[in-house]
């Protein structure tokens, strides 16, 4: 009946998984019965949950990366004491539990902080800055940021049902066959990377078409901002990657569940076909990660040097040409396979060509601020610290691409701080900046500059004090996820690490303090124009948070730096006075489309993992039944009547007018 | 959305001098509908060249037992062709019925479809579990693993295909050719005109190549 469910999954013998298990359930519970008693229920249906605005979703997959942060984070937190304390002992993690815990880590900030946090800003910002007024797909749009939430579901049910995956993140075959992980926690990883999968496929179509063909007059490709291109270069990567991702690991669902011989010891199944065809999705998807974050460091430092993008075009090559090449490059992950030396070679190069287009986009950004008026704000300040960092990172990275090199630091803590040198330097430091950046769009308040850059000194020191110690115990030849070991001259460095670690966590408090003071400040900080930071793309040519319809009127653009071009213009030719014919706008219509796909998506993973066939059938009809009603539908789309638009649109003019007058008096 | 590009004189764009094409605007549902439609089908072909590139791999490893020129049956797999390929020009005569708004043409060109293409999944289910029944099913090598997925992959498309392409005549018939209706039925057309050309390859690498002896 319940397959291979039963109490024995719950880990009542351990006491950290179930206490957090505890933890996390109450604050849930409590959450529910605070919205729930106090009314809001309706309003968060309504306005959030059926939503097919991509705002919303692009908050709502901001927020889903933002708690699923403190889950890695936690993570992190307990390698990094465990590596402290298990110097000649046994530590306080037992092995298959860390095992756990680094495989749950990488999967966690990979799949559920990384990707939503950049696919929320780009489902956030991107229509704007295009000028329009909606994503190609809005309601595929809540769909696959509801698919991604049902695959971060079932890796947080899985630290109290049953166990996560020890494999790693990538679960390597043969360890991850059903002969050496014979229990269910190769399936939670797969299964919810499946179902997630979908999620972020259909984000990158919809957000690949969004760019192609829906932008507002005179948008041509090469007037759209930087933001646009690289999101266009990442979600060229997800819809050509991510089936790579799907295919192996139906594949190895298949040797799982029903004894096929791919990635078998056995029968002439081959394990190095794994390693080619995940590694062929692996790399892209770091790119897939970064490239937005390229996007927004080129709008920050634009915006706050005060200049147009030092060598636009350039930057638009060099985006496309990281597209292109990062797919040319994924054997550098296991050079020590012994594909022979001109294999080895090729790849290697490759590795080394690829870090010239980055470079480009570096001395862009530096040429950028060259003779800018800089001011620091936060945004800035994550920014500069990323072109130092990445820098770093980018240069062990293009040190682990020599073979040769590689061979004596493959899978060594080298390895490890090199790609949280480039993750966490490239993608949170963007993803921060970007967070800072926009949030005065979404919500209509600036955040608290003061915390805001403690949180970057505590998160930028605090980065240092942990990763580089591991470049040297990595030199020092320490492998990567040890649960303890005996070398005592790994262990200063492992205790440096834990306290850079704590140094990281206090940033991250500041961060979540900055949001709460700014919350209660939010009067005082509110954005009444639009336009918080004399910005140059259309984002902000838009009130504060942005109507539903983002612009009355489709903007007319002329050149680059469409906003600028248009503030230079109005304060040229005084403002233009003739009033505009306002016309009906049609939006579509909210939809649970999304969510009650998900509900199904999320009863069939369940069942799929633990083996409960009849309710994999039902989970199965249910989803293929909601699409049918949804495709069943007559009225998907409701009127905005002119008055309305009008009456919305004036408000914000009038801000704006006082905006421009006064900055044509000083 | 009319294809006529405004000119304009790119006044305020420094890198062009004098005349340039003017971006016209976003583009109609119907394009945009059917762009992101043809975007899935290349992410969908994406997948099969995994299996595609799985089945090349491991097409030698029969671990002592059956190899391809052993097991596949050519005049049956040129059955499943012949139906596969006429399905799609019978698809092809539906989609012009609905764009002429032709109720009892679409109805024949898609009930044609559904009969081939359930004709090849029957001829494929058949081979097999026939195969199963010799003790030849996919856990018996490598070889057969990838040989199961990769054509099996695509009898699930096939699948998902006719249960599509009855829901689209459910809902002409409901809802009559509105113009959301035959996005869809271009969207479905599309899918299946794909599948097509998967097959072609699934016969060429898999039959052709791997039945030579």
């Amino acid at each position: 009946m319940l397959g291979k469910l039963d109490w024995s999954a719950i880990p009542f013998d351990q006491p950290i998984p179930l206490v957090a298990g505890a933890v996390v359930l109450v604050a849930i519970l409590a959450v529910l019965i605070w919205v729930v008693v106090k009314g809001h229920l309706p309003y968060l249906w309504d306005e959030w949950i059926t939503s097919v605005d991509h705002k919303r979703i692009g908050v709502m997959y901001i927020l889903l990366a933002s708690v699923m942060l403190l889950r890695g984070g936690s993570d992190a937190i307990m390698m990094r004491i465990q590596q402290a304390v298990a110097y000649q002992s046994q530590g306080y993690l037992p092995p298959e539990h860390y095992n756990q815990i680094f495989s749950a880590h990488g999967t966690i900030m990979i799949f559920f902080v990384a990707m939503p946090f950049v696919i929320g800003l780009m489902n956030l910002v991107v229509p704007l800055q295009l000028g329009v007024r909606d994503v190609a797909f809005p309601t595929l749009n809540s769909v696959g940021f509801w698919l991604t939430a049902t695959g971060a579901l079932l890796v947080n049910i899985s630290l109290v049902v049953g166990e996560f995956a020890r494999t790693g993140w990538l679960a390597f075959p043969p360890l991850s066959g059903l002969s050496y992980s014979p229990g269910v926690g190769v399936d939670y990883y797969a299964w919810s990377l499946q179902i997630s999968g979908v999620g972020t496929l259909v984000a990158g179509i919809n957000l690949v078409t969004t760019v192609l063909k829906l932008r507002t007059r005179g948008m041509n490709y090469l007037r759209m901002p930087m933001f646009c291109w690289t999101t266009l270069a990442s979600n060229l990567l997800i819809v050509s990657a991510f089936p790579i991702l799907t295919a192996t690991l139906a594949m190895l669902l298949l040797d799982r569940y029903l004894g096929f011989h791919f990635f078998t010891n056995e029968a002439g199944g081959n394990v190095m076909m794994f390693m080619n065809l995940i590694w062929a999705w692996g790399h892209p998807e770091v790119y897939i990660l970064v490239l937005p974050a390229f996007g927004i460091f080129s709008e920050v430092v634009s915006t706050f040097s005060g200049k147009a993008l030092f060598g636009y075009r350039s930057m638009v090559l060099a985006t496309m040409a990281i597209c292109v090449v990062s797919f040319m490059v994924w054997l550098h992950h296991f050079f020590t396979m012994g594909a022979g030396p001109d294999v080895n070679a090729i790849f290697g190069i490759a590795s080394m060509i690829i870090a010239i287009p980055t470079g480009v986009k570096i001395y862009n950004w530096l040429f950028t601020m060259y003779g800018g008026r800089i001011r620091f704000a936060t945004p800035m300040l994550w920014s500069v610290g990323f072109m130092v960092t990445f820098i770093i990172g980018g240069l062990t990275g293009v040190l682990v691409a020599v073979p040769p090199a590689d061979f004596m630091l493959h899978n060594s803590m080298f390895l490890v701080a090199h790609f949280h040198n480039v993750i966490i330097g490239g993608v949170l430091f963007g993803a921060f900046a970007g967070f800072e950046y926009w949030f005065p769009k979404a919500f209509g308040f600036r955040l608290d500059e003061r915390w805001g850059k403690a949180a970057f000194w505590f998160t930028f020191t605090g980065f240092y004090v942990t990763f580089m110690p591991l470049y040297i115990a990595g030199m020092l030849g320490m492998t990567r996820r040890l649960q303890h070991y005996d070398v005592a001259a790994w262990r200063p460095w492992m205790i440096v690490a834990a306290i850079g670690m704590a140094v990281l966590s206090i940033g991250v408090i500041c961060q979540i303090m900055q949001l709460v003071v700014s919350i209660r400040n939010r009067e005082a900080l509110r954005d009444r124009t639009g336009d918080p930071w004399d910005g140059r793309s259309l984002e902000w040519a838009t009130s504060s948070p942005p109507p539903v319809f983002n612009f009355a009127f489709h903007p007319d653009v002329r050149g680059e730096d469409a906003y600028w071009d248009m503030k230079t213009r109005a304060q040229q030719q005084s403002f233009e006075h003739d009033v505009p014919e306002y016309q009906d706008i049609e939006m579509p219509r909210n939809s649970p489309t999304g969510f009650i796909c998900a509900f199904f998506a999320s009863i069939m993973g369940f069942a799929l993992i633990w083996h409960i066939w009849w309710m994999v059938i039902l989970g199965g009809l249910g989803a293929f039944a909601t699409f049918v009603v949804f495709a069943w539908r007559d009225h998907d789309e409701y009127v905005i009547p002119a008055e309305e638009v009008a009456r919305i649109d004036r408000i914000n003019l009038e801000e704006r007018r006082s905006l421009v007058s006064m900055a044509g008096a000083v | 959305m009319s294809m006529t590009a405004a000119v304009g004189h790119a006044h305020a764009d420094p890198h062009h001098i004098g005349v340039v094409i003017e971006h016209p605007g976003p583009a109609s549902k119907r394009i945009v509908t059917a762009y992101g439609f043809w975007v899935f089908l290349l992410s969908d072909i994406v997948m099969f060249s995994c299996f595609f590139a799985a089945y090349a791999v491991l097409s030698g490893q029969t671990a002592g037992g059956p190899s391809g020129a052993e097991i596949f049956e050519q005049r049956n797999v040129a059955i499943e062709t012949v139906c596969l390929l006429l399905s799609s020009f019978t698809c092809g005569m539906a989609s012009i019925a609905a764009d002429v708004r032709n109720r009892f043409w679409f109805y024949f060109g898609m009930a044609v479809t559904c009969v081939l293409g359930v004709i090849f999944l029957v001829i494929e289910f058949r081979e097999f579990a026939d195969l199963v029944a010799r003790g030849y099913g996919p856990s018996r090598s490598a070889f057969l693993t990838s040989f199961f997925s990769l054509v099996g992959c695509h009898g699930l498309h096939v699948s998902a295909g006719v249960l599509w392409l009855l829901t689209m005549m459910a809902q002409v018939f409901a809802k009559g050719f509105r113009a959301d209706v035959l996005r869809r039925m271009m969207c479905f057309a599309l899918f299946w005109h794909a599948l097509d050309i998967i097959w072609v390859g699934v016969f060429s690498v898999v039959y052709l190549l791997g039945g030579a002896p």
